[in-house]
């Protein structure tokens, strides 16, 4: 099997699905041209010329509401964001036209369109740009939000975001569009709301998703070398959960550890929490303890930013703390 | 400065008191450890103590009157000391002034009382469990009671691995040695397993409060003992009929015409069940348990025997969910097997009823005049008399009686 970056996972994913539907079109900041400010979509404007591969202006909201209304028509856009921070301007359209137009029209119009771009924090872009938003979106009923960790997962929900008739949010990484993994050439689709176990274990079980699964994999790692067995799942999909794979893993390690990138409040681990406590209560042996990004602005420092983020440390820390090491 | 004397807790369930008689008058002197009065509790006539000197200044309850527990009874204080005319109700903390001893009806000498500390509730009683979900739903499941276990987790916490060490000496049925045949102990202790301390718990929980009375009969169970043989002879290998089967199964049908046993004692109410589970006693290694047969009037003899049989093997094996060895309205236990001609069971609460069923045996009766030899079955039904009374479950054993001797009145 080929060994490919995340990027490129994305780049076969979209232009696989284009050249299986003629509806699909792909817009945004730079796409064309540039080929991308993180190169997913280097070759496509060759390939498919600048009606489907289509350069807009720094508006988002603006390009965002074309894409509803392109998919309002019967199109099937893919409108890439250079990253969820910027989108933020483009909230209205996401959460006001593009997840209630199903609803608000009584079924009558679909909304297959796709919102993609990177999230959450990459190495000292301080404040405004280390965000992480899952949690904003996946509140947002007519929203699915997937966060694919590894190259085969971009390409595999990717292409099932695409041929959703809902609009999805596709949450990407910075720091993950170099990353490289095993990805089959042509067909591979991943349902929205499977979540995967990384890695089986017996203590304790450590939830995660995006560029967390790494982190809770080393932390896995780092706990099997003191005879802890953790059991690593990662989301995938936001919205819809997973519930059954969650409650499955609960059942046998009775301990969790929910890791995220985002701030606490109302993260998507509360929801996750939420969860847990309501259906596996009586499976719990300690409450469930969750590890997030500080909850403070993200700082430019360098080391204050490694501080304030999720680490495979504090990972393992907290898993010492349901299993009662600590 | 006035002490004022309340009437205190002076047993442990003691809820108010009962002044029988002052010892001490209006403005007689008043030594710490004397008797000032003579109060009846729930149990036993008790001192009433004074622990400060001084004058007794006022008597607030006449002799005869019930007060309860807290209330002002007395105060006590310097000679000549004015008093409120009517004392607020001292706080409980005053009552450390008092102390209290036990006595026969018939006073001790108040010249030498002996203080005893108020009676306080034992440390387990009221010592908040702390325990993870998961340590309370195995501490269920295996009987494991909670309050013995050590929590290692936070403030004490029982958590799951707590309990797996607990659990091992809770549960595990006890190696007994073998006994030493000459020279050997004259006794044997053996450790009380949980299951043993739970069914002493809930057996002293029913002997005690509930006021049992008992109904014996004794069944002519020829027609019931033949039925029984033509069936399984029918059955062949699809299935074996036990006498014990259709007991179970005319018991919870004579419960369904008579709803009034079919019940449960909830303390502020009776809880009359319109689905019939019953329980049936098994013996077990170290104990007994009661799985459940749910809806008993409505299976059939066949599923009655299978599911007899398969929760009787279960249960020996520890193998039963709580669900299945909970939530019964009536039980059954047969000792039949052992040749016991009659006894009584004890009453499983909240349950108001529980039918003891002895052996079946030849024995000579009158019937029409003459001496014949038949099939008999002597069974004991316990009552709670809270919920059922005499001719209310005379009536129900009629009817199981009736159903037994002529087992086609089942289908009545």
């Amino acid at each position: 099997m080929p060994t490919i970056t995340y990027r490129d996972a994305l780049n076969q994913a979209l232009r696989e699905e284009m050249q299986r539907d003629p509806n699909v079109f792909l817009m945004g900041e730079e796409v064309g041209l540039y080929q991308g400010a993180y190169k997913v979509s280097r070759g496509l404007l060759e390939e498919f010329g600048a009606k489907r591969i289509v350069d807009t202006p720094i508006a988002e909201l603006g390009f965002a509401g074309i894409g509803v209304g392109a998919a309002m028509g019967g199109l099937r856009p893919v409108v890439e964001f250079m990253t969820w921070n910027f989108a933020v301007l483009a909230l209205d359209q996401i959460v006001n036209s593009a997840a209630k137009m199903l609803y608000m029209s009584g079924g009558q119009i679909p909304m297959p369109i796709v919102f993609r771009g990177p999230n959450g924090a990459a190495l000292q872009l301080s404040s405004q740009h280390s965000q992480a938003w899952e949690s904003w979106l996946s509140h947002i009923p007519g929203l699915k939000v997937v966060a694919p960790a590894t190259p085969y997962d971009a390409k595999g929900l990717l292409k099932s975001a695409i041929r959703d008739n809902n609009p999805v949010i596709v949450l990407e990484g910075e720091m993950l569009y170099n990353n490289k993994g095993e990805v089959p050439e042509g067909e591979i689709l991943i349902p929205i709301g499977q979540a995967e176990v990384k890695r089986e274990g017996t203590h304790v079980t450590i939830i995660c998703h995006s560029k967390t699964v790494s982190i809770a994999l080393k932390a896995a790692e780092q706990l099997a070398s003191q005879d802890i067995s953790a059991d690593v799942i990662d989301l995938r999909t936001l919205r819809p959960l997973d519930d059954a794979t969650i409650l499955g893993s609960v059942a046998k390690t009775n301990r969790v550890v929910v890791v995220e990138e985002g701030w606490p409040q109302c993260g998507v681990g509360a929801q996750v929490v939420d969860l847990i406590q309501r259906e596996a209560f009586d499976q719990l042996d300690a409450p469930v303890l969750r590890v997030t990004q500080a909850d403070v602005p993200m700082p430019y420092n360098k080391q204050l930013e490694r501080l304030a983020k999720p680490s495979p440390e504090k990972v393992v820390a907290a898993a010492r703390r349901v299993l009662y090491l600590d | 400065m006035a002490t004022t004397v309340v009437m205190e807790a002076l047993s442990p369930t003691m809820e108010e008191g009962r002044l029988v008689k002052w010892s001490k008058a209006v403005g007689d002197a008043v030594k710490t450890g004397e008797t000032l009065a003579e109060v009846e509790t729930d149990k036993a006539v008790m001192e009433l103590v004074a622990r400060a000197d001084g004058q007794l200044l006022k008597q607030v309850v006449a002799e005869g009157a019930t007060v309860p527990v807290g209330a002002t009874v007395a105060i006590v204080g310097a000679a000549g000391e004015k008093v409120d005319s009517a004392p607020a109700a001292a706080a409980p903390a005053k009552s450390a002034q008092l102390s209290a001893v036990g006595s026969q009806p018939s006073a001790r000498p108040a010249a030498a009382p002996a203080t005893v500390p108020t009676p306080v509730a034992p440390a387990d009683a009221t010592r908040v469990v702390r325990a993870s979900p998961l340590a309370r739903r195995l501490a269920k499941e295996r009987g494991v009671d909670l309050k013995l276990v050590q929590g290692s987790g936070p403030g004490g916490r029982v958590v799951m691995r707590d309990l797996e060490s607990a659990g091992a000496v809770a549960v595990a049925v006890p190696r007994v040695a073998v006994a030493q045949p000459v020279g050997g102990a004259a006794y044997r202790d053996v450790p009380l397993t949980q299951i043993r301390k739970t069914i002493a718990k809930r057996l002293a929980a029913s002997l005690g409060p509930v006021p049992h009375f008992f109904l014996t009969t004794e069944v002519d169970m020829e027609r019931a003992a033949d039925a029984r043989a033509a069936l399984n002879q029918q059955l062949g290998d699809q299935g074996k009929i036990s006498v014990n089967d259709i007991l179970l199964k005319a018991t919870a049908l004579a419960l369904v015409k008579h709803g009034a046993c079919n019940a449960w004692w909830q303390d502020d109410h009776i809880r009359y069940w319109n689905e019939v589970h019953l329980g049936v006693a098994v013996a077990i290694e170290d104990g007994l348990i009661t799985p459940v047969i749910r809806n008993t009037d409505r299976k059939s003899l066949l599923e009655i025997s299978a599911e007899a049989r398969e929760l009787a093997g279960r249960a020996r094996e520890r193998r039963l969910k709580p669900e299945e060895y909970t939530g019964s309205t009536f039980s059954v236990s047969n000792l039949g097997m052992f040749e016991i001609d009659q006894f009584t069971g004890v009453i499983n609460p909240p349950e108001a009823g529980i039918l003891a069923v002895g052996t079946m045996a030849a024995k000579p009766v009158a019937v029409d005049g003459q001496i014949v030899v038949r099939r008999r079955l002597r069974m004991t039904m316990s009552c709670d008399h809270r919920v059922i009374d005499g001719a209310t479950g005379a009536a129900f054993l009629k009817t199981l009686k009736q159903m037994l001797e002529n087992p086609l009145a089942m289908l009545l």
